[in-house]
């Protein structure tokens, strides 16, 4: 099995982020040290884990619609509402610091946002629109309803306990990081420890095989939808109390791509009927690494526009098979031009 | 009688006139030629570019970089007039070969290594984006006397209206699309690539040239609309034509084009844009709505669209069988 290292699904991704990791230290020796403050770690790499956490949130959910050959665009819409409807709720509140307060303003975002993934599921599976065009349509009102959320004003609320979701600690790490390892877990659990992933791979590689074959399609889809929806929610509450303030126009724009780029680097094809979770956390973490660094070395972080669009095509063009046959003649016909003759003959 | 397939074209139409009445009801100085023409003036770019998408849509395909090819060409044509102090005459031209070749790679990554339009389209669009930021993140004002001199001539109409000349390309690239999409074989063999793109090739049509023409038509109309764009706004800036892309899908269904290809109008797409204008005019006629309410009733009307062609193409479907 040594020799088929290089075959297994992490390998690319982590040599990206292992070689993302390695200029870093080249380049700024002290990236890899953390350091102790006030019982909290503090370091480029917690920052990394604490920053990335939305992303990779949005990614898992994501990961899964992509599964069963579809896509959400409306994600990062969610995640502006769910911000917005949790910030609302608080700032409307009398007493601002009470728990109980807070609790409902997280049950309220949570639940909007898992209705949010039902429209999405329903739009899919019922009225059977392709799923692009049918979430591109919360994409488009969605933002225009986190705006009338926070009447186009960005809510700021002052809640410790609020605050604490994105910008609290547990054990000396952000508790950020330990929502999405939940979230993580009970997902790879359920898809992998259940015949749920079975499920979702199947329905992805052939839909209409899979309810002939006695699957429930329809509600296979419109789970992974919801899923995604309330992943997408939990990553709003995230991103809006760690800044204390919900932004409808700008919070969590360019999610929806961000979470596409980072399912293609984990190595799941939009095609769907494969789908690797672990690979789309270290995709994540590559976006995130990567951003970081171009913060880091000084290139206006604009430049990562370009970055990534050279990221996402290598990746597209090395899981292209048409693309791969090509550059295999090529190199076939340098090297056995024999061999090749025989077959073009047979 | 009425032949089926203009039923949504004319769903359309009768939608952009009952809302325009609705208008005219309820604002004074709404029904008037001058915020007709002003649909026009204020949506050039956009109906330019949508014309570009109706193809790629047409085709079966999607195109997320038009947006960030407007941004592009209004920074390149700023910034190489007022930076680099080039002829205009020089720049429009060269702007608009880059639009298109923008296009052609795009269009031949698409079709050679079979990658879904959607993420090579992305791709482009994160690069047009990038390379607006490369040659400036701030805006560059246009000064030029040819740039201001087309951006401020008023073309007088009987009645003491006036259009632009943006309205005039517009218009232009309206009716050549319409005479390409349905005079020329490039037309028919859209049509028929977009219909089933098997049967094309069983048939013998230049698949690869087509769906790669198609893409260079949209990188091209793309860029005309960014030199538009650079006409309406006299300044380059990366930030340009942010989420136009959004606008110009939601526009081209709205004109009653079929997204999984093969359906659709030219003239629809046309009639879509001006009933997003008509929407924007509403609401700031109306004064207390709020911008976003565009957004809203965009969605809800790209709903209502889509379930309809959705109960077209199921009927089609039971006709068939």
């Amino acid at each position: 099995m040594r020799g088929k290292l290089y075959q297994h699904y992490l390998f690319w991704p982590l040599v990206v982020l292992g070689t993302l990791l390695l200029f870093n230290l080249i380049y700024s020796p002290d990236f890899f040290s953390i350091v102790v403050r006030q019982g909290n770690l503090y370091g480029s790499l917690i920052d990394i884990l604490n920053f990335g956490a939305p992303l990779i949130l949005v990614s898992i959910g994501m990961t899964l619609v992509i599964a069963t050959g579809g896509i959400d665009l409306s994600v990062g819409s969610i995640v502006a509402i769910s911000g917005a409807m949790a910030c609302l709720s608080i700032s409307k509140g009398t007493d601002q610091n009470s728990l109980l307060l807070v609790l409902g303003a997280v049950g309220a975002s949570i639940v909007l946002s898992i209705i949010l993934g039902v429209w999405n599921g329903v739009l899919v599976t019922v009225t059977r629109i392709q799923p692009i065009i049918a979430t591109l349509i919360l994409m488009v009102a969605g933002r225009g309803i986190a705006q009338l959320i926070t009447s186009g004003q960005i809510i700021t609320v002052s809640n410790s306990n609020y605050e604490y979701i994105g910008a609290g600690s547990l054990a000396a790490l952000p508790f950020s990081i330990f929502i999405v390892a939940a979230v993580l877990l009970i997902a790879s659990l359920l898809t992998r420890r259940t015949a749920l992933g079975l499920f979702i791979e199947s329905v992805g590689s052939n839909s209409n095989a899979s309810r002939l074959a006695g699957l429930r399609s329809k509600t296979v889809i419109l789970t992974v939808y919801i899923f995604c929806g309330l992943c997408a929610g939990i990553a709003g509450l995230i991103l809006s109390s760690n800044v204390s303030s919900a932004d409808g126009n700008n919070a969590g724009l360019w999610y929806e791509l961000d979470a596409i780029l980072a399912v293609v680097i984990g190595g799941t094809s939009l095609n769907g009927g494969r789908f690797y979770l672990m690979g789309t956390v270290v995709g994540a973490l590559i976006i995130q690494t990567l951003t970081t660094t171009i913060y880091m070395i000084g290139v206006p972080p604009e430049i990562t526009l370009v970055v990534k669009a050279f990221v996402v095509l290598a990746v597209c063009l090395i899981q292209s098979e048409s693309f791969r046959k090509t550059l295999m003649t090529r190199w076939k016909k340098r090297n056995y031009p024999a061999e090749q003759e025989v077959t073009r003959h047979a | 009688m009425l032949n089926r397939k203009f039923v949504p074209i004319l769903v359309t139409f009768g939608l952009l006139a009952a809302m325009f009445a609705a208008g005219s009801f309820r604002y004074t100085g709404f029904f008037s030629a001058q915020v007709l023409y002003n649909l026009l003036i204020d949506n050039s770019f956009l109906i330019i570019t949508a014309v570009g998408m109706t193809f790629v849509i047409i085709s079966g395909g999607i195109d997320l970089s038009v947006g960030s090819v407007i941004a592009l060409t209004t920074m390149l044509s700023a910034s190489l007039v007022e930076q680099q102090g080039w002829s205009p005459g020089v720049v429009i031209p060269l702007v608009l070969i880059i639009g298109a070749l923008f296009g052609t790679v795009m269009g031949a990554i698409i079709h050679y290594f079979k990658i879904q339009p959607f993420i090579v389209t992305l791709a482009g669009m994160f690069l047009a984006r990038g390379i607006c930021y490369i040659i400036s993140i701030n805006t560059i004002t246009v000064t030029n006397s040819f740039f201001t001199k087309v951006a401020q001539t008023k073309i007088s109409l009987p009645g003491g209206s006036f259009i632009s000349i943006n309205v005039i390309i517009a218009l232009a690239v309206v009716l050549a699309a319409i005479f390409l999409a349905h005079y020329t074989r490039f037309g028919r063999n859209v049509y028929a690539i977009g219909g089933s793109e098997q049967s094309a090739l069983l048939m013998g049509l230049p698949v690869a040239r087509t769906k790669i023409l198609v893409y260079t038509f949209s990188g091209f109309c793309s860029a005309l609309a960014g030199v538009v764009f650079t006409f309406y706004m006299l300044s380059g800036y990366g930030l340009h034509a942010m989420g136009l892309e959004l606008d110009t899908i939601a526009a081209v269904v709205i004109g009653g084009t079929l997204l999984t290809g093969g359906v659709g109008y030219v003239a629809g797409t046309f009639i879509g844009v001006l009933i997003q204008g008509v929407i924007q005019t509403i609401i700031s006629f109306e004064g207390t709505l709020s911008s976003w309410w565009t957004k809203i009733v965009i969605g809800l009307l790209l709903f209502v669209f889509i379930l309809f062609q959705r109960l077209l193409s199921d009927r089609r479907v039971t006709l068939k069988s």
